[in-house]
């Protein structure tokens, strides 16, 4: 997946979130979009390039990144039939 | 089902008081108001009458229909005669026989006598009065002055008018004004030469007519006729249907001859139409024979290779052994499916059924996402329920309405008519649009407030808005407080009442006047019933999900949810946007809205099923050409979509489609996806087939085929076909049975049936153990999510920025003629009034650029550049360019970007920064277009010599 687009996706998440006060909230909601709307491979993309500094991603997105990184474990792997 | 309807001759009263009368010594009772003429009818007694009929308000104009009342005097009509209590009323006597024959004998004199030869004979009013009053003579002769050499106009490509037949009953001016609302009719002259005028004795192409078939219909001659009835002669027998087009999703008679529609006509009893229409239902349903349909299944290896006929079984299994190959090859989760709004519920159901249990993934999307998702997604959010919340008619009770980022009379044509009769009515309009919109001034509609707004900054307009109604105390604190989060209230009011949010400090965004915000929020909160009703200009931009979510936080706030003539309105783009996402077609739902990781739902559809379901989301659509582009999805089954033309940043779409090894399209014709296709299954067109659409109001209403499948198949079959050799069983005999196994797993389908459908005509879900006749207004006492939730709407300006290179903003749209891709309407005589996407550009734009009205003109944005021919206009504000989409060698999609909605991905058609320049040639791209378009041609028709 082009890395450039699912850092663009995912702070325009983050933007929407960003109204939030609490940032707890606003972290685990963007989280919990990209955990619902995300195809796996996608999130594996994400987390990865997350893993690697992150490049491009804001501040808010990063956290909730963080958290489904956690998760990573979970997620099948893509491809493998 | 009949050909002709019972005609009451006036409309119903609504009074819920009932008045008892006598005519012809039986006792009728009615409510009050009821004319005597409709009293006189609901009991089978038929007066003789010509201007009157039960679409229109009475007129009083033919003296046909007169009756004598005891005490009364004179004769008067019974058409414009309320009823009284203890009226007695005689319809036949020797004195009004009299009097009738000689008005008969009257219009007679001035008519051509050519029954026999008439397009109207055996559906003609004007003889069957003349039989009913017992006409035997016509003393007059033909000698002196008349109207038989009238000239006929035949300029419009589906009616003629043939003013000799005329007997100006007015029926058809009044049709344009009640019905359709265009006053493109009037009756010009005075007594004898009186007439009925297009325009200003204009022909009907030439007048503002807009051809919805609202005159034709309402006319009791052969005056105004459909030409296939001329040329065909009179149907035999009709079956009800429901139209393919637009999302109000008007139910129709098909009349037939044998297998072939000779027209469509309105259904009276039409739940979403009530007997009207629009250019596209009414008359431009020939595509659905056009000899560019491909009847015989074909496949290629490569898209460069010719196409090769075979057998069904040959296609199907093909198809099967591709996707399993690839499947084996790259992995289960590399490939999936398309449906399409244009499909049936049952046939998107049967899709995604495929995807989740042949496949064995979610990688299963829909067109919605590039129209509604955001709807969806916003109103689920906040609401409970990915649907709008009342019924068409509920506008007849607004007294505010607010359209935002839709074109009605142009996109929702027969809504957008109904909602032109309230306004009439008195109704105040707010229009948030930055174009000139229709509705913003047409005949005898004005809009109160325009509020002009920037492409791209919805959001921080409605955040203004909420900003004056909650620091002006107009706020429902009560029903937000009991019906809503009371803490996620507290928090929004809190977010929009800052300062930021006000109209003073959002006029630098929006553009839009702070007073005129202020005034229409006003407005909006106090005036009474107030209904937002919005399309895809709020939807298709990068917040598209924050705008809705926002219009239902303004609905909240002001109470305007739960009643008729409120609520939050999605004007659906295609007729069963609603219901392809009702039927789980988007990659993390299944039917029913509910998540694919949902423990309970998913084990029941496991259980339905008998297979293991996928828990994770799958692919959405621009996700899926990513995935292409990288390697990882290498085969789609689409049916009834068109990505190739209708998806933004087309050279993108293209490339994802090259780069996958087969590409299955399920379509009525070689469309501009099917260039890119390695087997092509040929659909069946809504004439063909049997199954529901879902409109924008939640109204499931039946597709009854009327004719046999040219191919062979209707779709749900192939998809079945399809199942069955990926080795996943589907055995379906009619579609009834699968709407059957829709209602067991979707509670809000629970009560739906077609015996119900039959029975009720159509049914706005839920429908279920609690309203067994469907639903249709929603959150009446609570929420379906119980409480309503408040979200938080930050402005946050789109990534799209003009700039010295790229200094104005392109925003895209439909008009009236065309639908969508074009795949249907250009394929008719629709395209006499659009025959190509122009570029409206404002002539203080055109001017600096010294491009003139007709001149060719480049478009260049960050994504790519065509080439179209300009329209001068004011519409558009300066800054602001506009075009349609409808034509596949426009590219209006290689200009727009792959910028999408942050919730969903829907792609931001409607702000692309662009630049405009005068131009002698077409693009690079488009000159590529038609290079590969010849050769897919080509490729075609050596299919035809192959196939001897």
């Amino acid at each position: 997946m082009n890395i450039e687009n699912l850092v663009k996706m995912a702070n325009d998440i983050g933007n929407f979130f960003s109204a939030e006060p609490d940032r707890t909230v606003a972290v685990h909601g963007i989280a919990d979009h990209i955990r619902r709307f995300w195809d796996p491979r996608m999130r594996k993309a994400i987390i990865a390039h997350n893993r690697e500094g992150g490049v491009g991603l804001n501040e808010l997105p990063r956290a909730a990144i963080a958290e489904l990184d956690n998760e990573a474990t979970l997620l099948r792997e893509a491809g493998d039939g | 089902m009949a050909l002709r309807d019972y005609d009451f001759g006036t409309p119903p009263s609504q009074s819920d008081k009932m008045v008892t009368l006598e005519i012809d010594g039986f006792s009728v009772t009615v409510p009050e108001g009821t004319s005597v003429l409709r009293a006189a009818a609901s009991i089978g007694i038929h007066i003789p009458k010509l201007c009157a009929t039960d679409s229109l308000e009475p007129f009083g104009s033919c003296r046909l229909c007169l009756v004598q009342i005891e005490g009364g005097r004179g004769l008067p009509a019974s058409c414009t005669t309320p009823v009284a209590e203890g009226m007695k009323v005689c319809t036949q006597n020797e004195r009004l026989a009299k009097v009738r024959r000689g008005v008969m004998e009257l219009y007679i004199s001035d008519h051509p006598l050519d029954c026999l030869t008439c397009s109207a004979n055996g559906n003609c009013e004007l003889q069957d009065m003349a039989g009913a009053v017992g006409l035997r003579e016509v003393r007059y002769g033909y000698e002196g002055e008349n109207h038989l050499k009238a000239e006929k106009d035949t300029s419009n490509p589906y009616f003629a008018f043939d003013p000799a037949k005329c007997i100006v009953c007015s029926r058809c001016v009044r049709a344009c004004e009640e019905t359709q609302g265009t006053f493109a009719l009037t009756l010009d002259g005075r007594g004898f030469d009186s007439k009925v005028s297009p325009g200003q004795n204009q022909s009907f192409m030439e007048s503002e007519c807009v051809s919805c078939g609202a005159c034709v219909q309402a006319c009791p001659t052969a005056t105004l006729m459909e030409k296939t009835v001329i040329e065909k002669g009179q149907p035999e027998h009709s079956i009800v249907t429901t139209c393919a087009y637009c999302g109000v999703g008007c139910s129709f008679k098909a009349e037939m001859k044998g297998t072939e529609v000779v027209r469509m006509v309105p259904n009276k009893d039409g739940h979403a139409n009530h007997g009207h229409s629009c250019v596209k239902g009414r008359f431009a349903f020939g595509y659905a024979t056009h000899k560019d349909r491909i009847t015989a299944p074909m496949i290629r290896k490569s898209i460069h290779d010719p196409w090769r006929v075979v057998s069904w079984e040959e296609a199907i299994n093909y198809a099967a052994a591709e996707f399993k190959r690839i499947q084996a090859k790259y992995g289960r989760y590399s490939v999936g499916a398309l449906t399409s709004s244009r499909c049936t519920n049952e046939e998107t159901y049967l899709v995604q059924k495929l995807v989740r249990a042949a496949f064995g993934n979610n990688n299963v999307d829909t067109c919605a996402r590039v129209c509604h998702s955001p709807t969806g997604y916003g109103l689920k959010q906040t609401l409970g329920e990915s649907a709008g919340t009342q019924a068409f008619d509920s506008v007849m009770k607004a007294d505010v309405i607010m359209v935002i980022g839709a074109n009605p009379t142009d996109g929702h044509p027969v809504f957008g008519s109904i909602m032109k009769r309230r306004i009439r009515e008195g109704a105040k309009l707010i229009v948030a649009d930055p174009r000139d919109i229709d509705l913003v001034k047409s005949p005898h509609v004005k809009a109160d407030y325009h509020l002009k707004l920037r492409p791209g900054t919805n959001v921080a307009l409605i955040n203004a808005m909420a900003h004056v109604i909650v620091t002006q105390g107009l706020a429902n604190d009560a029903f937000a407080m009991e019906r809503c989060e009371p803490a996620s209230y507290e928090k929004w009011k809190a977010f929009v009442s800052e300062e930021r949010n006000s109209p003073e400090a959002t006029e630098a965004i929006t553009g839009v006047p702070a007073e005129t915000v202020r005034a229409a929020a006003l407005l909006y909160a106090t005036g009474g019933n107030a209904a937002i009703y919005y399309g895809l200009g709020v939807t298709e931009h990068s917040q598209g999900s924050t705008t809705v979510i926002g219009i239902a936080n303004l609905a909240m706030a002001t109470g305007n949810i739960g009643r008729e003539g409120v609520g939050v309105n999605p004007l659906r783009g295609q007729n069963n946007v609603q219901g392809s996402c009702d039927m789980g077609s988007f990659p993390h739902e299944f039917p029913g809205y509910r998540h694919v990781s949902d423990f309970e739902t998913r084990s029941q559809f496991e259980s339905a099923w008998g297979v293991t379901l996928e828990a994770e989301p799958g692919l959405r659509i621009p996700n899926m050409f990513g995935a292409a582009l990288d390697g990882s999805f290498k085969g789609l089954y689409c049916e009834g979509e068109d990505i190739a033309q209708s998806d933004p940043d087309t050279q993108h779409v293209h490339a994802a489609l090259r780069a996958m090894e087969c590409v299955v399209v399920q379509d009525l014709f070689l469309n501009e996806t099917a260039k890119f296709a390695h087997v092509f299954l040929p659909g069946a067109s809504f004439l063909e087939k049997n199954g529901t659409f879902t409109n924008a109001e939640r109204r499931i209403s039946p597709v009854r085929k009327v004719m046999p499948p040219l191919a062979g198949y209707e779709d749900w079959e192939v998809t079945q076909m399809l199942s069955n050799a990926l080795g996943y069983p589907m055995n379906y005999s009619h579609p009834s049975e699968i709407m059957d196994e829709i209602a067991r797993l979707v509670p809000a389908f629970a009560g739906v049936s077609y015996e119900k459908l039959d029975r009720l005509g159509s049914i706005q879900w839920p429908c279920n153990e609690k309203a067994p006749n469907g639903t249709p207004t929603m959150h009446v006492d609570q929420f379906v999510r119980g409480k309503g939730r408040f979200m938080l709407t930050e402005y946050v300006p789109t990534q799209e920025r003009t700039s010295s290179r790229y200094p104005l903003i392109l925003t895209t749209g439909r008009i009236l003629s065309q639908y969508n891709v074009g795949a249907q309407t250009r394929r008719t005589m629709n395209s006499v009034w659009h025959s190509e996407d122009r570029l409206e550009i404002h002539p203080h734009d055109a001017e600096q650029r010294g491009i003139n009205d007709g001149d060719w003109v480049g478009i260049k944005s960050r994504s790519g550049e065509t080439v179209l021919r300009a329209t001068l206009t004011e519409r558009v504000q300066p800054g602001v360019v506009y075009t349609t989409f409808h034509f596949p060698e426009s590219g209006a999609n290689v200009i727009t970007t792959d910028n999408s909605d942050w919730a969903t991905n829907c792609p931001e058609y409607k702000v692309t920064a662009v630049q405009v320049t005068k131009v002698t040639e077409p693009s690079e791209w488009q000159r590529q277009y038609r290079q590969f378009s010849e050769e897919q041609r080509a490729l075609l028709e050596q299919r035809s010599s192959a196939a001897g």
